[in-house]
C-alpha cells in the first residue's frame, strides 16, 4: 500500500554513504512487510538495496550472506555443503509465495522478528553471526540466537542496521532436518523447527510456537523421547506465542512432536 | 519522477516517495493491476518486473526505476491473447474475474520449481469465486467450454476476452478526470456518544475539500440492507450517527484532492467521545435492564420468528414418546465475504441538453436499482435524475446487497460538483461492511424406532450486531428451508436476532441457511448414530417428496411448488460416487477415515417480490441488443441470458450485445441476490426473446420474408421500424432446488489435522443451461464453504473490535487448501424456471459444513459442534475426551 507519511527516499551507494540517522528513518529491505501495513511514523526510507552488497559469498570463516540477499537468491544458491540444503526448504516455510521471495530479504525477515520468521529459524540453527552496523558506522557482531528477544523485538539499537550474517564453516558442515506445522497446507508456521547434527553434537531450534527462537543443545544425539522432553520443558507457558495461526497449547504439542520426529530423522 | 519500460513502452511519470508500484501503474492507465488487499496477500496486483512475478502493492514504485514492467495489458501480443489467457477462457477459470489478471501473471512468472508445485506457488493468490479447480485445469490445459451453442452448451461468458486481458471495468477502473477521494474516520469504541468533533486541524490541511459528519447530512433513517420492499429491514441506521454502536462505525468523511490528504485529514479530526458500556454478549443483551441499543427494539430484539405445527403443544411432549432423541446446540461463527474487490464507487454529475444535472454512480453493487431508489429518498431527488450502474462487480456473495459507499460519494459530489471516489481498504471491508450472522442453534429431534421423525425443534439466537440490516430476512430464511426438507408431524421454531455492540451482520451466501442447515444436518447425523441407522437411509426415510406439504413451522399459504424434484437422484449420485472414491495412502501417523454427508433444500428465488424486466431489440445488422437490469459479479447470469436469447431467436451468441446492471437499461430490477439471475431475470430475458420472435415472425409473414434475422432486420430498417420485445418476471411461482454433499476425510488423532480425501456434490439444478458455469458455481460454493467450515473466522476482541481484519490473519482458502470436488447433476426439468432451469449459486454452500462435521466426527471420534473446525480445536476436543475417558 502507499505509505503516505514517507517524504523522502535515500539511496546510499555504499555503507559509508549511509545518512546520519534521524527520527522517522526506516531501513527498507524488500519492503514486503513495510508496504503491507500503514507506517504512520515513517518519514524517510533508507533503501538498502542501493548498497549493492553481494548477496552471498564465501569467506575463509564461512558463508557471508548479505542482509539484502533476497529469499529467492538464498533458495537458489548452489548447495555446496550439507547445511545449505536447508536454505530452500526454509525459504518455502515463509507463508508468502515465490513472488514475495523475489523481493523479501533475509535481513528484513530477521529484523521483523516474527515468531514465524523462517530466516530466524535458519540462522539460529546454523550458528549465524550477525554483523550489525551502528548509525555512526561502528560494527558489532551478535550471535543470531541472541538477536530476537521477544515478539517483534530484537537487540537492534535505533538506527542500527543488520549488514550481513556469517554462517560459519562448522555449521555449514552439519546435517540438518527441518519440520513445519501449520493449520493449513503451506500456511503460516505454527511451529517451525530445525535440528542439526555434526561436530559438537545435536542441536534443536524451535520457532513459531514460541515468541522468540529457542535453541537447545545436546552433546550427542539423544533419543526422540529425550528430545521431546527437552522441548516440552523449554516451551513454558510464558514463552508460547498466542495468535490466530494456532492455539498456543496446540502449537506446543506440535512443536514437541516435530522435535521427536527430527531426532528420529537424524538417527537414520 | 521515475522511468520504466511499461509493456514495452518507455514511460516517465511522477511518483510520491512512499508510493507502491500498483498505484503508479494504475495511474498510467493499467487498470488490470487490481487491488484486493493492498498488503501482499491476495496476488490481484501481480505484475512482472524483468520477467519475475512480484506483488506490486508491496513493492516500492521507485524500485522499478529502469526496469521492464509487464502488466496484463502487455501480455497479449498484437491484439492476440497469449496461450495462457486463452486457456483461462477455455477452462472457465474465472467468475468475477477480479483475481484473473494477477493469477495469469503469477503463472506467467513460474519457473520449473513453481511449475512443479503450482498449488504451493499460488499460495499468495486468492480466488474467492472458483475454488481454483478450473484454474488448475487451465494449468493442465484441460478445456471445459465447448463451441456448441444453445441450451446445455458450455459457452464462455461474453466478457471473457475483456476479463483475461484486464480491460473489463470494475468500480474503480478508468476514473473520470478531476477525481476527488473520500476517506472515512471510524470509531474505535464499540459504544459511545460523540460529544464534539473539532475539524480545525483537518480543514487546515491543504487539499481538503469537504468534511461530512452527522452535523452536515440529512437525518434519514434507512437500512444498508437492500430488499425490493425497503421496509423489510429495520430503518435503524443514519448516514452518520452521533451514537456509536460498534467499533468501526463511520464518524466522518473527508473529501480531498488525494487519498493521502483525505487520510491525513481524517486522522487530524479531533473527536471527543463519551465512552459507554458495550454489550458484546448476544445472550446478555436480552437481559432485563440491559441498555437498549435502538429505541424501537426492547430487549434488543431486532427480529423474531416463532411458530409451530402439529398435534403437540411442546417439543418435550414429542420427545417423551420418542425412541431416539437428540438435543444439541451448534454454533456458527462470523464470516467475511472476502469478495476480492472491496466496496467501492465513483460518483459524478452529468449535464443534459436542458442544462440539468444528473447524478451518476458506478459502484460495486449487486442492487443498482434498489440503491438508486434509496438514494432518491435519502437525497430527495427524483429517481430519473439518478443513474446507478456497475460494469462488472468483483464478487459479492451477499456483501454487496448493501448500500455501503454510495451515500457518501453521492452527497459529496452533489455538494462539490466534482467526481468523488470512495474505495474501501481491505481492513474496512472487514470492519465497516457486514459479516455472516453468528448463530447459536439448539436442535431437538425425536424419532421412532424405525427412524421416522416425530418432532423437530430449532431455537435460534442470531446476532445482527449494531444494525438490523437483513436481520429479519436471514432469520426467517434460516428457519424455513432447513425445516421444510424433512417430513415430520410436529415442528417448532423459536428464533431471535439480537442487537449487540458488534459489527453488523448482513446477507451472506445461503442467507441464514448455511448456519441452520449446519445445525439440523449435524443433528440428523447424531440421530443416525444414536439410532444405528445409516445416515443416507435416515434421509431417505424422512426427506420431503413430491406431493408432501412444504411446511417449516407454520401452514400459511405460499407460492413454492415442486417445479421439479431431484433430491432422490442426488442422494443416489452422491452415495455411489463416495463408494467409488479412491482413498490415497495416508502415510505415518494416527490417521482415521470418516464419511459424512448432508442434504439441503432451497427455494429457487427469494420470497416477497423479486422483479425483473428485460428488453430485446433487433438491430439493423441483424444482431440483437439485450437490456437487463441484473448485475454481473461472477454469477454468470449474463452468459445464460445470452444463451436463452440466442437459442430462442436462433442467432449466434456473439451477435448479442448486452447492457446490464444499469438503472438506465430497463424499468426495474430487484437485483442480483437470492440466486435470482436465472430464474427471474433469465425468465424475463426468455420472455422478451419470445416476444421479439413473435414480432419478427409477424413482420416476416407480412413482408413475405423467410426466417433469416438479417433479412428481417434490413427490411424493418428500410421501413423505419424497430422490432423489439420485452419480458417481465415477478419471481412467482417459485420452485425448490437440492444439493447433497458427501465427504471422506482423514483425521490425525494425534495432531487434529484433517485431509479431505473425497468431496462430492450432487445438485438438482433442473435443466443445466451452461454446465461449465453451473459446475463452477458449485465448485466455488463448496470451496467457500470449506473455508467457512474449517479455516475462517472473524474474531471480535474484548473491546468489540475485529481482531483479524486482514487476509494475513483471516485465512481464505488457497489452492493448496482445497480438494477437487466431483460435481454431479440430477436430471430434472423445472416447470417454473426458464427452459426447465433452476437457480444454483447460493445453495451449493449450504450442505458443506455439516457434511464435513459429520465426516470429521466419525474420523476423529469426537463431534465438532462449532465452526470453524480448525485442527487445533479438533485436537483439543480429542484431548479433552481422552482425558475424560482416562479419568
Ligand atoms: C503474503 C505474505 C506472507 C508473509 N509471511 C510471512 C511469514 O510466514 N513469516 C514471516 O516472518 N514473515 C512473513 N511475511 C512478512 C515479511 O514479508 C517477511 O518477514 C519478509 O521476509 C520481510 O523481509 P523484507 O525484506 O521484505 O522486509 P522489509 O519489509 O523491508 O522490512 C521488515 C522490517 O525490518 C527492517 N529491516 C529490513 N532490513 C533491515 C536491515 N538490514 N537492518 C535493519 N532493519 C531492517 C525494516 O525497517 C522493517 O522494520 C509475509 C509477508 C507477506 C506479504
Ligand atoms: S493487492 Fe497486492 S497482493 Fe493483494
Ligand atoms: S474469479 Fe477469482 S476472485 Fe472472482
Amino acid at each position: 500500500m502507499d505509505l503516505h507519511g514517507v517524504r523522502e527516499i535515500v539511496r546510499p551507494r555504499s555503507v559509508e554513504a549511509l545518512p546520519a540517522w534521524q527520527p522517522g528513518d526506516v531501513m527498507l529491505g524488500g519492503g514486503t512487510y513495510l508496504f503491507s501495513e500503514p507506517q504512520p511514523a515513517a518519514r524517510r526510507l533508507i533503501d538498502l538495496a542501493a548498497l549493492g552488497l553481494s548477496p552471498a559469498r564465501r569467506e575463509p570463516a564461512g558463508l557471508r550472506i548479505a542482509a539484502t540477499c533476497r529469499l529467492a537468491e538464498l533458495a537458489s544458491l548452489e548447495v555446496a555443503s550439507p547445511a545449505m540444503s536447508l536454505f530452500a526448504p526454509a525459504v518455502h516455510c515463509l507463508w508468502g509465495s515465490f513472488k514475495v521471495h523475489n523481493v523479501a530479504t533475509v535481513g528484513g525477515n530477521l529484523c521483523l522478528a516474527l515468531p514465524a520468521g523462517p530466516m530466524s529459524a535458519l540462522m539460529v540453527a546454523l550458528d549465524g553471526l550477525l554483523c550489525l552496523r551502528g548509525p555512526g558506522g561502528a560494527l558489532r557482531d551478535l550471535p543470531a540466537r541472541d538477536f530476537i528477544v521477544d515478539f517483534l523485538t530484537t537487540r537492534l539499537h535505533p538506527g542500527e542496521m543488520l549488514e550481513s550474517i556469517l554462517v560459519p564453516n562448522a555449521a555449514l558442515a552439519r546435517q540438518g532436518v527441518l519440520r513445519q506445522a501449520s493449520l493449513t497446507r503451506y500456511g503460516r508456521s505454527a511451529a517451525l523447527l530445525i535440528g542439526t547434527i555434526g561436530d559438537g553434537g545435536f542441536s534443536l531450534t524451535i520457532t513459531a510456537a514460541s515468541k522468540r527462537p529457542l535453541r537447545l543443545d545436546f552433546g550427542t544425539l539423544p533419543s526422540a523421547e529425550q528430545v521431546r522432553h527437552a522441548a516440552a520443558d523449554a516451551l513454558s507457558p510464558d514463552i508460547l506465542h498466542d495468535d490466530i495461526h494456532g492455539a498456543p497449547a496446540w502449537k506446543r504439542d506440535r512443536a514437541i512432536a516435530l522435535a521427536g520426529e527430527i531426532a528420529e530423522a537424524l538417527r537414520t | 519522477m521515475i522511468s520504466i519500460v511499461l509493456n514495452g513502452r518507455a514511460v516517465t511519470a511522477p511518483a510520491t516517495p512512499g508510493q507502491c508500484l500498483r498505484t503508479f501503474l494504475r495511474a498510467q492507465g493499467c487498470n488490470g493491476v487490481k487491488r484486493g488487499c493492498d498488503a501482499g496477500d491476495c496476488g490481484a496486483c501481480t505484475v512482472l518486473v524483468d520477467g519475475a512475478a512480484v506483488q506490486s502493492c508491496v513493492m516500492p514504485a521507485f524500485r522499478a526505476e529502469g526496469h521492464a514492467v509487464t502488466t496484463i495489458e502487455g501480455l497479449a501480443e498484437g491484439g492476440e491473447l497469449c496461450p495462457l489467457q486463452q486457456q483461462f477462457i477455455d477452462s472457465g477459470a474465472f467468475q468475477c474475474g477480479y483475481c484473473t489478471p494477477g493469477m495469469i501473471l503469477t503463472i506467467a512468472g513460474f519457473d520449473a520449481v513453481q511449475a512443479a508445485d503450482p498449488a504451493r506457488a499460488l499460495k499468495s493468490n486468492i480466488c474467492r469465486c472458483t475454488g481454483y479447480a478450473p484454474i488448475a485445469d487451465a494449468l493442465d490445459g484441460i478445456a471445459r467450454c465447448d463451441d456448441r451453442v444453445g441450451i446445455g452448451a458450455s459457452t464462455p461468458p461474453p466478457a471473457a476476452c475483456g476479463v483475461v486481458s484486464g480491460t473489463v471495468r470494475y468500480a474503480m477502473d478508468a476514473p473520470p478526470d478531476g477525481l476527488l477521494h473520500a476517506r472515512l474516520r471510524r470509531s474505535p469504541h464499540a459504544s459511545a456518544r460523540i460529544l464534539h468533533i473539532d475539524r480545525a486541524a483537518a480543514l487546515a490541511i491543504d487539499g481538503v475539500r469537504l468534511i461530512l459528519t452527522h452535523e452536515d447530512v440529512p437525518h434519514f433513517p434507512y437500512s444498508t440492507g437492500r430488499h425490493e420492499n425497503f421496509r423489510d429491514d429495520p430503518e435503524d441506521t443514519l448516514i452518520f450517527d452521533p451514537l456509536i454502536r460498534f467499533a468501526g462505525q463511520r464518524v466522518a468523511a473527508v473529501i480531498a484532492d488525494t487519498a493521502a490528504i483525505a487520510e491525513a485529514a481524517c486522522a487530524a479530526l479531533d473527536i471527543t467521545y463519551e465512552v459507554l458500556p458495550a454489550l458484546l454478549d448476544p445472550t446478555a443483551v436480552q437481559d432485563e435492564g440491559a441498555p437498549q441499543l435502538h429505541a424501537h427494539a426492547p430487549r434488543n430484539v431486532a427480529a423474531r420468528v416463532q411458530g409451530q405445527v402439529g398435534p403437540h403443544a411442546t417439543i418435550d411432549e414429542v420427545l417423551a414418546g420418542a425412541a431416539h432423541v437428540v438435543d444439541r446446540t451448534y454454533t456458527t461463527q462470523r464470516l467475511h465475504h472476502a469478495s476480492l474487490e472491496t466496496h467501492a464507487g465513483i460518483a459524478w454529475l452529468e449535464r443534459d441538453a436542458a442544462g440539468e444535472d444528473s447524478l451518476v454512480i458506478r459502484s460495486s453493487t449487486q442492487v443498482p436499482f434498489l440503491t438508486r431508489d434509496t438514494l432518491a429518498r435519502m437525497l430527495q431527488m427524483p429517481r430519473e435524475r439518478i443513474r446507478v450502474f456497475c460494469d462488472r462487480v468483483g464478487g459479492g456473495f451477499g456483501g454487496k446487497q448493501e448500500l455501503i459507499v454510495e451515500d457518501i460519494i453521492a452527497l459529496a459530489t452533489l455538494r462539490l460538483g466534482r467526481p468523488v471516489a470512495l474505495e474501501y481498504t481491505r481492513e474496512e471491508a472487514f470492519t465497516g461492511a457486514s459479516t455472516r450472522h453468528p448463530m447459536q442453534i439448539r436442535v431437538r429431534m425425536g424419532a421412532d424406532a424405525q427412524g421416522r421423525l416425530l418432532g423437530l425443534a430449532m431455537d435460534v439466537l442470531a446476532e445482527t450486531g449494531a444494525y438490523g440490516n437483513h436481520a429479519p430476512g436471514v432469520l426467517h430464511h434460516g428457519c424455513n428451508e432447513s425445516m421444510i426438507v424433512y417430513n415430520c408431524p410436529s415442528k417448532f421454531v423459536d428464533g431471535v436476532s439480537v442487537y449487540a455492540n458488534t459489527p453488523p451482520s448482513g446477507a451472506f451466501r445461503g442467507y441464514g441457511l448455511s448456519q441452520t442447515i449446519f445445525a439440523v444436518e449435524s443433528a440428523m447425523d447424531e440421530l443416525a448414530i444414536a439410532s444405528g441407522i445409516d445416515p443416507w437411509r435416515l434421509r431417505e426415510i424422512n426427506m420431503i417428496r413430491p406431493g408432501d406439504p412444504m411446511i417449516s413451522h407454520h401452514d400459511t399459504p405460499h407460492d413454492v411448488t415442486f417445479g421439479s424434484y431431484g433430491l432422490d437422484q442426488c442422494l443416489v449420485l452422491a452415495r455411489d460416487a463416495l463408494d467409488r472414491a479412491q482413498t490415497p495412502e495416508l502415510g505415518d501417523g494416527d490417521w482415521h477415515l470418516g464419511d459424512g454427508m448432508a442434504i439441503a433444500l432451497i427455494d429457487t428465488a427469494p420470497p416477497r417480490g423479486h422483479y425483473a424486466h428485460a428488453a430485446v431489440t433487433l438491430r439493423e445488422d441483424g444482431g440483437v441488443d439485450l437490456d437487463v437490469g441484473t448485475a454481473e459479479f461472477g454469477n454468470g447470469s449474463v452468459t445464460t441470458h445470452v444463451q436463452l436469447v440466442a437459442t430462442t431467436l436462433g442467432i449466434e451468441p456473439t451477435r448479442i450485445r448486452v447492457r446490464h446492471g444499469d438503472t438506465e437499461a430497463v424499468a426495474h430490477d430487484t437485483g442480483a441476490y437470492g440466486s435470482a439471475g436465472i430464474v427471474i431475470a433469465g425468465l424475463a430475458c426468455h420472455r422478451a426473446a419470445l416476444a421479439l420472435k413473435a414480432e419478427m415472425e409477424a413482420f416476416a409473414a407480412d413482408h413475405q420474408l423467410g426466417t433469416d434475422p438479417g433479412a428481417i432486420a434490413a427490411r424493418a430498417a428500410s421501413r423505419g421500424r424497430t422490432l423489439s420485445g420485452s419480458g417481465y418476471s415477478d419471481g412467482s411461482p417459485r420452485s425448490v432446488a437440492f444439493n447433497v454433499q458427501a465427504f471422506r476425510v482423514a483425521v490425525n488423532r494425534d495432531s487434529g489435522e484433517w485431509r479431505i480425501v473425497a468431496s462430492i456434490q450432487a445438485a438438482d439444478a433442473g435443466v443445466v443451461l451452461n454446465p461449465m458455469q453451473c459446475r463452477g458455481q458449485i465448485e466455488g460454493g463448496v470451496a467457500q464453504a470449506i473455508g467457512g467450515a474449517l479455516m475462517e473466522e472473524v474474531r471480535i476482541d474484548g473491546a468489540g473490535r475485529i481482531a483479524n481484519p486482514s487476509f494475513r490473519s483471516y485465512h481464505v482458502p488457497r489452492m493448496a487448501d482445497l480438494p477437487r470436488t466431483e460435481v454431479l447433476f440430477a436430471d430434472t426439468y423445472d416447470t417454473t424456471g426458464p427452459l426447465g432451469a433452476k437457480s444454483m449459486s447460493e445453495s451449493p454452500f449450504n450442505p458443506v459444513a455439516p457434511a464435513l462435521a459429520n465426516a470429521i466426527a466419525r474420523a476423529a471420534g469426537v463431534r465438532p459442534r462449532s465452526l470453524p473446525m480448525r485442527a487445533d480445536r479438533i485436537w483439543a476436543a480429542i484431548r479433552e475426551q481422552s482425558g475424560e475417558m482416562s479419568r
